[in-house]
């Protein structure tokens, strides 16, 4: 059955092991830019974890001109076939939360592979105690959707959960 | 290259705006790390023939900032500050929590020094192997959150200029407040709200060079280990230790203090340290959690044991955003002031930290105020206004004006040594009239732990150290002593640039993590007998070096407070001082154990054992001031 994490930004504090835990799994060396999934902090306290949603749609695969990317009918994650990824960006437009990422140092675009289902962020975030990540079943529905949102949109949303202000006036 | 470094530093004069990369020797790794020790080192390569005459505010004084061979592989990131202190003019390895570290590693540089003076204010923006010196007017004069804030809009359309690559995130930043622009001499370097690098007031060189903010965004990735699998291993095991070893520090931060330093243990300051014992009922976690904290876990980068919450308050029209507040900053903006209101403490620390004041330091100012003012030395002509005990109204105009400069505020701004001096001066007394008052070592204010009920900080913490008041970073005997604020462990975490509570999880912990990192086979006793004491000598010469406007004299300067030898006057350990029999004893003790003579002067001896020959002449030179 395929999987989904859930985030709890509520219970993130940022502490970014989950970048540690799959850069080390997916890189081999600790690579927080190259991690699968990234903790925001544009504004200090509002800590974000972002990483891939497995939209129900997936309109990065759909968008990808070289069929670079495809779904992993197991754990419903999008995987990247290095070899044909040609770092066009057509992914990045694609997705509503602008997720997937490309660097200038790697061969081939950055997406969560959920690591074949027992993901490394939630497994440290488990034992780190914060439970901010955690696996649980894809129910059907289409509202993974919801998560696709890049991380500004979220902090501005959270910071006026969590410090009660206008955004404007702090980031 | 040493496995864990990147091997290279980036340069940056101000006063050309150039920029270069520079190698660092292999061999100075080994020999001093990283942080605190290899900045101390570069700083005497550099400016050790002119140490004493060098203005620390003068475009020929660097300032340094540093990783460390562990900075984002294990436990706690950290970012290292050094050069000439405006306070002792020695040199202090002050620490802050901030990604900036981590940045700089994935930029591909060990660390930044910043030399010179800008003409105009700027910031640098170090972004891979493109770094900028940029124009900082937007943001000269701004509060910490304004900086932020408007930095954070300056850069982020840099980040983002190739739009299919994705979101990059945020960069991390340090920067000062206006405290730091008007050279206050105990101005912090401040990372996001109230994280700051303190001791030594570094911020206020960063004034000097009209340095507003560095602003780092780094890629790429840690540098090649020398043992993948076994960092892991490690990684996992600190996660696993540190939060057991040190539970309290999750629930409660370091908040959970006062009661424990207050109640329990007699060595919170209160009332500028004429008490250490209070009887207040509801001060401390409870209030914390009840009216302050809207976030319980807030960690930076690294970090398992996670000793940070966000505190949220509205208050005057005004929204309060602040850290913790951690246990310093209640007692020094609590106790310290008759403050005992957590939301009154956590108003006062973010107006401080708004104005990038050191606010150990700013609340050891205030309190040494209060009590000039109750006894009469300072009067309501001199200051302006009445400043009494508990009176937040009049200490907030107090920070503001120390910050600002304005009226008195331009004496209480020198820090509490300095400003007694002067305050002595204008009133015509005997300094040491004054002096009794300033609870200070070598120029800094000393740290919410005192030492005499005996039972929490050692006789000669402040005495020896080398970091003057530094609470996190304190002599103490055995020289091995397993205290993590002992020097000697205190030198390693800020050379290895980690963060000292998470060596909670265990010394053995960070030798490994060591081994796994660079592949140094580095022994507990190898740290102790040589390497701490390489640092720690280097330091100690440097500070004795001085200037120029204050110079140490060990046999006058190596003590503790006079207030330390007043009786405690109240609470279960009324009675109780320092002991100046002991202190002197314990410190020759102190002194030999690390191969120093009796006034605390390192021998030839060790100079040579310890590879340091070079300090020979500046020895020599440190006796002739004392006619020894």
């Amino acid at each position: 059955m395929p999987i989904w994490i859930f985030r709890e930004y509520d219970r993130c504090s940022g502490c970014r092991y989950c970048e540690v835990a799959c850069s080390l799994k997916h890189e081999g060396i600790i690579w927080p830019e190259a991690s699968r999934i990234r903790v925001f902090e544009y504004v200090p306290g509002i800590t974000i974890p972002v990483l891939c949603s497995q939209c129900t749609d997936y309109p990065c695969v759909q968008a990808c001109p070289t069929k670079a990317l495809y779904v992993d009918e197991s754990t419903g994650a999008v995987r990247v076939d290095e070899g044909k990824c040609i770092k066009c960006g057509k992914c990045v437009e694609a997705c509503p939360g602008r997720i997937p990422r490309i660097l200038p140092q790697k061969d081939s675009v950055i997406i969560c592979d959920l690591c074949g289902g027992d993901p490394e962020c939630a497994k440290v975030c488990r034992a780190l105690g914060f439970n901010a990540l955690v696996v649980v079943d894809k129910w059907p529905g289409t509202h993974y959707k919801l998560y696709a949102r890049d991380a500004e949109k979220i902090t501005r949303d959270y910071i006026k959960k969590l410090y009660k202000v206008d955004p404007e006036e702090v980031m | 290259m040493p496995y864990g470094f990147t091997g290279k530093f980036v340069e940056v004069d101000l006063s050309s705006s150039k920029v270069r990369v520079v190698d660092v020797r292999r061999d100075l790794y080994r020999k001093f790390l990283g942080g605190r020790g290899l900045g101390s080192w570069i700083l005497w390569e550099r400016l050790g023939e002119v140490w004493e005459g060098l203005d620390p505010y003068s475009p020929e004084n660097l300032l340094i900032v540093l990783t460390g061979p562990l900075t984002g592989y294990i436990a706690g990131v950290r970012l290292a500050i050094t050069g000439k202190s405006p306070q002792s003019g020695g040199t202090v390895g002050s620490t802050i929590a901030s990604e900036v570290g981590l940045e700089l590693k994935c930029s591909g540089y060990d660390g930044l020094i910043v030399s010179g003076k800008a003409k105009d204010p700027v910031y640098i923006f170090v972004h891979d192997d493109k770094v900028e010196v940029r124009d900082a007017s937007k943001v000269w004069g701004k509060g910490i959150r304004e900086t932020h804030k408007l930095l954070l809009r300056d850069v982020l359309p840099e980040l983002r200029k190739t739009p299919r690559f994705g979101e990059p995130k945020e960069p991390a930043m340090i920067y000062i407040g206006p405290a730091g622009e008007n050279l206050c001499r105990f101005a912090a370097i401040e990372g996001k709200y109230a994280h700051a690098a303190a001791y030594g007031s570094y911020g206020s060189v960063m004034g000097s060079k009209n340095l507003k903010a560095i602003v780092v965004k780094g890629t790429g990735p840690l540098p090649p280990v020398y043992d993948v699998v076994k960092l892991k291993e490690l990684i996992y095991k600190a996660i696993e230790l540190v939060p057991k070893k040190a539970p309290r520090l999750r629930i409660w931060g370091t908040g959970q203090g006062p009661w424990r330093y207050g109640r329990d243990l007699s060595s919170i300051p209160v009332r500028n340290w004429q008490e250490e014992y209070w009887v207040e009922k509801s001060y401390s976690q409870y209030d914390l959690e009840v009216y302050d904290w809207v976030k319980r876990y807030w960690a930076d980068y690294g970090c398992p044991l996670c000793c940070m919450k966000v505190t949220v308050l509205h208050r005057n029209g005004e929204t309060v955003i602040t850290d913790a507040p951690d246990y310093e900053l209640l007692a020094y903006e609590g106790s310290n002031l008759d403050v005992w209101d957590v939301r009154d403490i956590a108003y006062l620390i973010w107006c401080g930290e708004e104005l990038g004041l050191d606010m150990i330091n700013a609340g050891n100012v205030l309190g040494f105020v209060a009590e000039l003012f109750e006894r009469g030395i300072l009067t309501k002509d001199d200051l302006g206004f009445e400043v009494k005990w508990g009176d937040v109204k009049a200490f907030e105009r107090l920070l503001k004006m120390i910050a600002n400069k304005e009226g008195i505020g331009k004496v209480l701004a020198e820090g509490t040594y300095r400003a007694a001096l002067k305050i002595a001066e204008m009133k015509g007394l005997k300094p040491e009239e004054v002096l009794k008052y300033a609870v200070q070592a070598k120029g800094i204010g000393i740290g919410a732990h005192g030492i005499r009920s005996g039972l929490d900080y050692p006789p000669i913490s402040y005495v020896t150290s080398v970091q003057g008041g530094d609470h996190q970073s304190v002599a103490m005997l055995p020289l091995d002593a397993p205290p993590i604020v002992n020097e000697v462990w205190a030198s390693l975490a800020d050379s290895a640039v980690i963060c000292q509570f998470n060596m909670l999880g265990g010394l053995d912990l960070v030798f490994d993590a060591l081994r796994a990192v660079t592949g140094w086979n580095i022994s507990k006793e190898e740290w102790v007998n040589e390497d701490a004491k390489r640092i720690l000598t280097l330091q100690r010469v440097l500070l004795l070096l001085g200037g120029p406007d204050v110079y140490w004299d060990p046999r006058v300067h190596d003590d503790n407070p006079p207030r330390f030898y007043e009786p405690l006057p109240s609470g279960p350990y009324k009675g109780k001082a320092g002991d100046r029999e002991e202190v002197k004893k314990l410190k020759v003790q102190y002194f030999s154990e690390l191969g120093w003579d009796e006034l605390g002067i390192p021998t030839k001896e060790t100079l040579s054992r310890l590879g340091l020959t070079e300090l020979e002449p500046a020895v020599e030179r440190v006796r002739k001031r004392l006619g020894i």
